[in-house]
């Protein structure tokens, strides 16, 4: 293994969008790197102005449309486009691909492939069988095995001001860990492993819900007691939904799991905090959906959350409430009434 | 033909395609061009391989003197607590005088320097794997082989002609062979052609003592040359089995002994004999099911001797075409299990602890040959599913040998090996390789799964019992006296029926297979049905009453019957 050190072969990075480009630079400082845009016109902007997205680009950095080259010339590459895309990125790159590659995405989010006609709410269950994580879809696509994921408190515009930060690369490979730690570690930089790959995904796409709760709570006008709470028994709740989804508790009390949580309900930036914050404004979900120029994640996630613990008989009551709050009318006070009346107080009950 | 079939109409349906069971012609001419008779042949100097390469292994995982004294002293603790407590048989006559030198060796260590306790603790060890390593090694020979293959034929057809043709001088007529009970589907064609432009390791399903004998005969009707076999040591006790099992290339696995030096030496042993080219073969379920389950969980240690020989083939054959291990899974599809009320218990007995109560109610031998004779003589044919081959990361081969991916693109195994350019050795990827070989097997099993009218018969009247019940955990239920149930037949038949469809649409999908006798007139298949299912047990797991309806003398045989289906999500139609 110490022979990839050697190794001066590019690194590739699949997707030019804020953390793309951000985790690209990054890569830059160790490794030249070909980044990759779906979009030719932005492919040339970034060859005439050597930059993306804001960002200037690293001379290490090469972008490119043609995704064969980059297959050929990089045995690692980090795929880093939304989950929406995703499926459709990997059918496209999969025939490019052998076996010795290696993959690190750093997509948060679900890939839902239901039966002609359905959607999430008319499907009488939803399964793991319909809902998949990214490292799923990669081995569905493609005949690459050996597969990893970042995720982690990453907000995009700290990386690239290289305010300090970290991230964990998860595989059941050591072998991937390994070359991820090697990869992006810098001393503004830290790395940690963790093997529950799809542990540490799931937390990923999860705490999107705490999300839009925090942004909630933010708009009703409370402070920070009414935030500690959301955040630890969030926490629980993500451990009872990721559980049933096939996480492992340890993935939820890491940098990916509470890290991740503790950062995106203290970035009122977010799309997911503002839909909540407008939401206890008493604004209607449509009225906020329509200003927005990307739907926020959270959105799809509670949609997602709330059908799979019907099914798996989990109880989520935050998701529950919010899923009540999004889509059936009920206002953020009555959802909050609700829980702080909910009779349950065993704090923690799964160690 | 006349004479048989006025013998027993429902044997008409039982029979499947006859013309799919042809006899296949040997793919190697004669003997001495077997892998498994080379390696017989050489067996010193095989087991002198298997003894240094493992040796070297240890010393890889305990480099230090002190790991390794400490593994030889539980080793030896260990060995000398089996000879006291439990020994069989086979074992070698100077078993407790070999472990106490050996234990004597040990306590010397320490009035030892510390060069001389390394070297001493060596050469301990040396002697320790060259001992395992001759336990192990199987011992084939060509002349008793021939010999055990004929007596097996010669007699098993003499009892299905005399049984069946009901003729004066029938008991020497060879209307009747083997392959008339036993049915060989699926990819015999494709196995064929793999064992000659590979090394085959088979990997069946595990439910009866019978399965070796049964497999070992399946390869033989297939034109295979012998596969090496690691046989459970506990079968070589019976003097009988253990001339049949010595005689088909079967090496030894003793399940008592979880040393770390006889783990790695019989993994070695498995490695390198792959290595060289020997077809083989393991249950990697490990033991039978007790459940009746298809094995959900494999034993993976010998899985992943697959896996390093085909990484080994690599790295010594850089540039070169190399040989390409294929694994393939096969079923075993039975309408009766012999050992069932056994196993079933044990199984109940582990899960519910104090829970349950299992009645002792042992077999004598008799019963073994009681089964035989009417296995021969009644209806109750069994199959063999063969599935389509895998390279060791679980890809589908096409005919050629070639690995296939989801696109049906031509991969190359070789490159799951490959990091940066080079074929290197990761013992962890590796295990997750097994790991993620071990999911696809259990996944192929299902899929090659043949499903009998009788497996159906079991699952659904378990289920429409269970349900009646919904308050019962398994152990109440299995409790209720066996008078108080009983199954309305035409609400029985409409269950069937919804099930039956279910089996239809997964065949479809491609997601499992099953007998041509299942389709056809619904009363007709449940009879036939209920009739085979556990055909041979003295209490009966279902049987039809005076009015019609189903009922049985056995819950709990029942329930190991019909967990055969479950993991098909059949359950949504009951």
């Amino acid at each position: 293994m110490t022979s990839t050190a050697a190794s001066d072969k590019p690194v590739g990075v699949i997707g030019a969008g804020n953390f793309g480009t951000v985790i690209a630079n990054i890569l830059a400082i160790n490794r030249k790197v070909i980044l990759y845009a779906r979009n030719e016109q932005m492919v040339a902007d970034m060859h005439a102005n050597r930059e993306s997205k804001g960002y200037a680009l690293h001379r290490n950095v090469e972008p490119t449309h043609n995704m064969a080259v980059l297959a050929s010339q990089c045995d690692v590459i980090f795929p880093m486009v939304p989950s929406a895309h995703f499926r459709a990125m990997m059918k496209q790159l999969s025939q490019h691909l052998h076996p010795y590659h290696i993959l690190i995405h750093g997509t948060k989010g679900f890939d839902i492939t239901l039966p002609e006609g359905q959607t999430i709410e008319s499907i009488s269950k939803l399964t793991r069988e319909h809902v998949k994580t990214m490292s799923e879809v990669i081995q569905e696509e493609s005949v690459v095995v050996r597969v990893g994921c970042l995720a982690g408190p990453n907000l995009a515009k700290e990386l690239a001001q290289r305010q300090p930060g970290a991230t964990v690369v998860a595989s059941h490979f050591n072998e991937v860990k390994q070359l991820g730690k090697k990869l992006l570690r810098n001393d503004r930089f830290q790395v940690y492993e963790n093997d529950d790959i799809v542990g540490v995904e799931i937390a990923g796409v999860l705490k999107n819900i705490i999300a839009i709760a925090s942004g909630a709570l933010s708009g009703l006008g409370y402070g920070e007691n009414a935030k500690g709470l959301l955040i630890s028994r969030g926490a629980v709740e993500m451990v009872y939904l990721g559980r049933a989804l096939g996480g492992d508790l340890k993935a939820f009390l890491g940098v990916a799991g509470i890290g991740d949580l503790v950062t995106t309900c203290n970035s009122p930036m977010s799309r997911n905090f503002t839909v909540g914050y407008r939401l206890a404004k008493g604004e209607k979900l449509a009225n906020i959906l329509a200003d927005m120029s990307e739907i926020a994640e959270g959105i799809n996630t509670v949609r997602i959350a709330k059908k799979c613990a019907d099914h798996y008989k989990v109880r989520a009551l935050i998701t529950d409430r919010l899923y009540k709050v999004l889509f059936e009318g009920m206002t953020v006070e009555e959802a909050l009434e609700f829980l702080m009346r909910y009779p349950l107080n065993v704090d923690i009950d799964f160690l | 033909m006349a004479s048989w079939a006025g013998y027993n109409s429902k044997m008409e349906i039982l029979d499947e395609k006859k013309n799919k069971n042809k006899k296949y012609k040997p793919i190697l001419d004669g003997i001495p061009d077997w892998p498994v008779y080379q390696l017989s042949k050489n067996r010193k100097e095989f087991v002198e391989e298997v003894a240094q390469k493992s040796f070297e292994r240890i010393k890889q995982l305990r480099p230090n003197a002190k790991q390794l004294i400490s593994d030889l002293e539980a080793t030896a603790y260990r060995e000398q607590n089996r000879i006291k407590r439990n020994r069989w048989r086979v074992d070698p006559k100077d078993d407790s005088k070999f472990w106490s030198n050996i234990k004597n060796a040990l306590v010397e260590l320490g009035s030892k320097t510390t060069e001389e306790i390394s070297a001493s603790a060596d050469s301990i060890l040396e002697q320790i794997v060259m001992r395992y390593a001759n336990e192990i090694a199987g011992n084939f020979k060509p002349n008793s082989y021939r010999v055990t293959r004929e007596l097996i034929k010669f007699w098993f057809q003499r009892l299905l002609n005399g049984a069946r043709v009901k003729k004066f001088g029938a008991f020497f007529r060879n209307q009747y062979t083997l392959r008339d009970k036993i049915q060989i589907v699926g990819k015999v064609k494709m196995l064929r052609k793999l064992a000659k432009e590979g090394t085959v390791v088979m990997v069946p399903t595990h439910f009866s003592n019978l399965d070796s004998i049964l497999i070992g005969w399946v390869i033989h009707s297939c034109g295979l040359p012998a596969f090496i076999y690691g046989a459970g040591l506990n079968l070589f006790n019976i003097k009988i089995l253990a001339y049949f099992m010595n005689s088909l290339g079967a090496y030894k696995v003793d399940r008592r002994k979880k040393n770390l030096p006889y783990l790695e030496t019989l993994k070695m042993y498995s490695n390198l004999a792959i290595q060289k080219g020997a077809h083989s073969l393991f249950f990697p379920g490990g033991t039978r099911s007790r459940s009746g389950l298809i094995e959900k969980q494999l034993k993976l240690g010998l899985l992943s001797t697959a896996i390093e020989a085909q990484r080994n083939l690599y790295l010594e054959n850089p540039a070169g075409p190399v040989r390409k291990i294929f694994i393939v899974p096969v079923t075993l599809n039975y309408n009766f299990v012999l050992e069932a009320p056994d196993l079933i218990e044990d199984y109940l007995h582990a899960k519910g602890q104090d829970k349950y109560f299992p009645e002792q109610d042992k077999y004598g031998s008799m019963q073994l040959i009681r089964f035989l004779f009417k296995f021969f003589t009644k209806g109750s044919n069994i199959s063999v599913s063969i599935g389509t081959g895998l390279d060791v990361l679980g890809n589908y081969i096409d005919e050629a040998g070639n690995s296939i991916d989801n696109q049906g693109r031509i991969i190359d195994t070789k490159d799951y090996f490959i990091s940066n350019d080079h074929v290197t050795t990761d013992k962890q990827r590796e295990d997750e390789y097994t790991r993620m070989l071990s999911l696809r097997i259990v996944k192929e099993y299902h899929r090659i799964n043949r499903v009998f009218a009788s497996h159906l018969a079991a699952f659904v009247a378990f289920e429409m019992w269970q349900k009646k019940f919904p308050m019962l955990d398994l152990f109440s239920l299995l409790r209720i006296p066996e008078e108080d149930l009983e199954l309305d037949y035409v609400e029985f038949k409409e269950t069937f029926k919804r099930a039956r469809k279910k089996i239809y649409e997964l065949k479809a999908a491609g997601n499992v297979r099953h007998a041509t006798h299942l389709k056809g007139n619904p009363d007709e298949v449940i009879k036939l049905g209920v009739e085979n299912v556990g055909i041979f047990h003295l209490k009966r797991p279902l049987l039809f009453n005076k009015k019609g309806n189903i009922i049985t003398r056995d819950l709990t045989v029942l329930y190991y019957y019909h967990n055969r289906l479950v993991g098909y999500d059949l359950d949504c139609c009951i």
